[in-house]
């Protein structure tokens, strides 16, 4: 049967994408209003843009945001690439392996960031970017892990063999070969947890201390003193952020097939 | 018991995948020597070990007991990267992420020789297989035949003392197979080397093969040249699955042996009175003759006219089938039609008996 031959297929699509997107829509389309109260349109400016610039909260935020998000990134995604180099092969209680692996996306973060919080003041580590790096890297792994190892169970084995066969030993064997083939799982990988990081707001709230507010902690902090465009401009900005990095890579990802 | 003149010596190889009672022996007290320079072919049914063997010799599985040695030297116990044997994959296995230069020149770069030599020897090597003009192409632009030649090239480039080839024709289409198994045995003779060569395709074993070792159940079978396998098989197994066959149950009978289908065959062939055997002849040793003495009546079914003989399909009187490939047949005397009875003659040189 031909879907597009259901009755009302166009009109639930059309109603289910203005229902995704009408919301972030307004909220770009608000960015660029002179107007100071968020939700009252007056006339056409990037005035919002440049405070933002010039707002050092806001630079300082987005440079925490930054370094958490890339070293949360880094990190989650070498420890996903050497789980997924682990689990290869498989090996009674690999479905246990992977669960475990994924438990951070079904775990509630609200419990995961309580329990982190308790546990970091027991043990005296500070609030900050020394909480939140750790933390972040924890809650990355199964972003980062999925796409990679969607690519490795893509991956001919007879192509590890055959360079074993050529003369290059396991290390070359992975720097030649699977390594390079892997290579946009891992890109893929390291995006979905930059990302992931970037806006994440329950477990930075939870860890921040203080010089180490993140965009999303400020966002929220900022937002109770009144919806103001300033507002509108930085989410404006994390989104096309966000949405280029995943571009990119996506991109990259063709191109190296 | 090394032979000093084998490329490759198995020696009481055994392996066996799982562990405790599921585990399944895939190979059984396997040995085997292969000659230098020689084309020697694992034939069997999928599942019958020859792949396991070709793998254990390259260094992808280990051995459970027994030896391999190449050129006298003891291997098993080495990685792949260090035996000096190539393999052409079944599925070709080209790396996707490298040009064609670039996959051939793969080993030589391993060998550490010079950059100026790399680049010779991978031209050399695509030059043999006439792949020199894809030199810049990625894997993924050939078709399926131009990957076989460039994994071929990709083998041989580092002038391995052997070739494994794993059914590497068995993902091209029939024309381009017997181009190809033409190409092999060219490419074999110029190199010099020795192929083990693995197949299901008994009609390519046949073409191709020095010696055969025809496996099955993880155990060779018989070890010989295409004609003695073809004609003088050691086992029912192997006479049935090598060509077409007649296989007629019959039982020792005194001097001869009582065939169900009504017809008899002097002599016992060595089996001892009572016994139940089975009689084999191929179809184009079988005759039509007169009436008479050692021959049986049949009725033909379907009579195939295929230019250089005709193939009679014909049921005898125990309903089984029995095909007949007459080649005299011609110069006026016109092929038996359908329905009508002839006569079939089996000579006693073009039997073989085989306990049931």
């Amino acid at each position: 049967m031909n879907l597009r031959r259901l009755p009302f297929t166009r009109e639930i699509s059309l109603g289910v994408l203005v229902y995704l997107y009408v919301p972030v829509m307004v909220l770009i389309f608000y960015s660029f209003n002179a107007n100071r109260t968020a939700t009252v349109w007056s006339e056409a400016s990037l005035d919002w843009y440049r405070k933002i610039l010039v707002n050092p909260s806001i630079r300082d935020a987005t440079w925490n945001s930054l370094v958490l998000a890339t070293a949360a990134g880094l990190g989650s995604t070498l420890l996903a690439l050497a789980a997924a180099l682990g689990t290869k092969n498989r090996f009674r209680g690999l479905a246990v392996v992977e669960a475990i692996l994924n438990a951070p996306l079904i775990l509630p973060e609200v419990v995961v960031a309580v329990a982190t919080l308790m546990l970091f003041v027991a043990i005296g580590i500070d609030m900050g970017l020394t909480a939140m790096i750790p933390a972040h890297i924890a809650f990355c792994i199964p972003f980062a892990y999925l796409p990679i190892r969607a690519r490795l169970e893509g991956m001919n084995p007879s192509l590890e063999e055959a360079a074993q066969d050529l003369y290059a030993n396991r290390f070359v064997t992975f720097r030649r070969v699977t390594l390079p083939l892997m290579w946009p799982g891992i890109m893929a990988g390291f995006t979905l947890a930059f990302v992931t990081s970037l806006d994440d707001f329950l477990t930075s709230f939870f860890l921040s201390g203080p010089g180490s507010t993140t965009l999303p902690v400020y966002i929220f902090s900022a937002i109770r003193a009144g919806i103001t465009p300033e507002i509108n401009a930085i989410s404006t900005i994390m989104l096309i952020v966000s949405v280029a990095l995943v571009v990119t890579s996506f991109l990259l990802g063709k191109i190296r097939r | 018991m090394t032979n000093p003149q084998s490329a490759i010596s198995v020696q009481s190889v055994s392996k066996s995948f799982g562990r405790g009672d599921s585990a399944i022996k895939v190979l059984q007290d396997v040995a085997v020597e292969i000659g230098t320079r020689e084309f020697f072919t694992l034939l069997g049914p999928s599942g019958c070990g020859k792949t396991t063997l070709l793998r254990l010799i390259a260094g992808f599985e280990e051995l459970d007991s027994g030896s391999i040695l190449i050129d006298g030297e003891r291997v098993d116990h080495l990685p792949p990267f260090r035996r000096p044997v190539n393999t052409v994959f079944q599925n070709y296995a080209l790396f996707p992420h490298l040009s064609v230069a670039q996959n051939v020149a793969f080993a030589l770069e391993m060998q550490s020789l010079s950059r100026a030599e790399v680049i010779r020897r991978a031209g050399e090597a695509l030059e043999m297989v006439r792949m020199a003009a894809f030199a810049n192409r990625k894997p993924s632009e050939l078709s399926g035949g131009q990957q076989q030649r460039v994994a071929l090239a990709r083998a041989l480039a580092p002038r391995p003392k052997v070739l494994l080839l794993d059914e590497p024709l068995s993902a091209l289409d029939l024309k381009l197979r017997k181009q190809m198994q033409i190409e092999l045995k060219q490419l074999q003779a110029e190199a010099g080397i020795t192929f083990v060569f693995v197949t299901h395709d008994q009609e390519e074993a046949l073409t191709l093969s020095d010696r055969i070792a025809v496996m099955q159940g993880g155990r060779i079978l018989q070890l010989d040249t295409p004609r003695a396998i073809y004609e003088r098989p050691s086992h029912r197994f192997v006479a049935d699955f090598i060509g077409d066959i007649n296989l007629l149950e019959g039982k020792v009978d005194g001097g001869a042996i009582q065939l169900d289908c009504g017809a008899s065959v002097a002599g016992n062939f060595g089996h001892a009175p009572g016994d139940r055997v089975t009689v084999a002849i191929r179809p184009e040793r079988a005759r039509l003759a007169k009436s008479g003495e050692g021959s049986f009546a049949a009725e033909v079914m379907h009579s195939a006219y295929l230019g250089t003989a005709t193939l009679l399909q014909l049921r005898l009187a125990d309903g089984r089938e029995f095909l007949l490939r007459e080649t005299r047949i011609g110069e006026g005397a016109a092929p038996p039609e359908k329905g009508s009875r002839v006569s079939v003659h089996l000579p006693d040189s073009a039997l073989q008996v085989f306990a049931a």
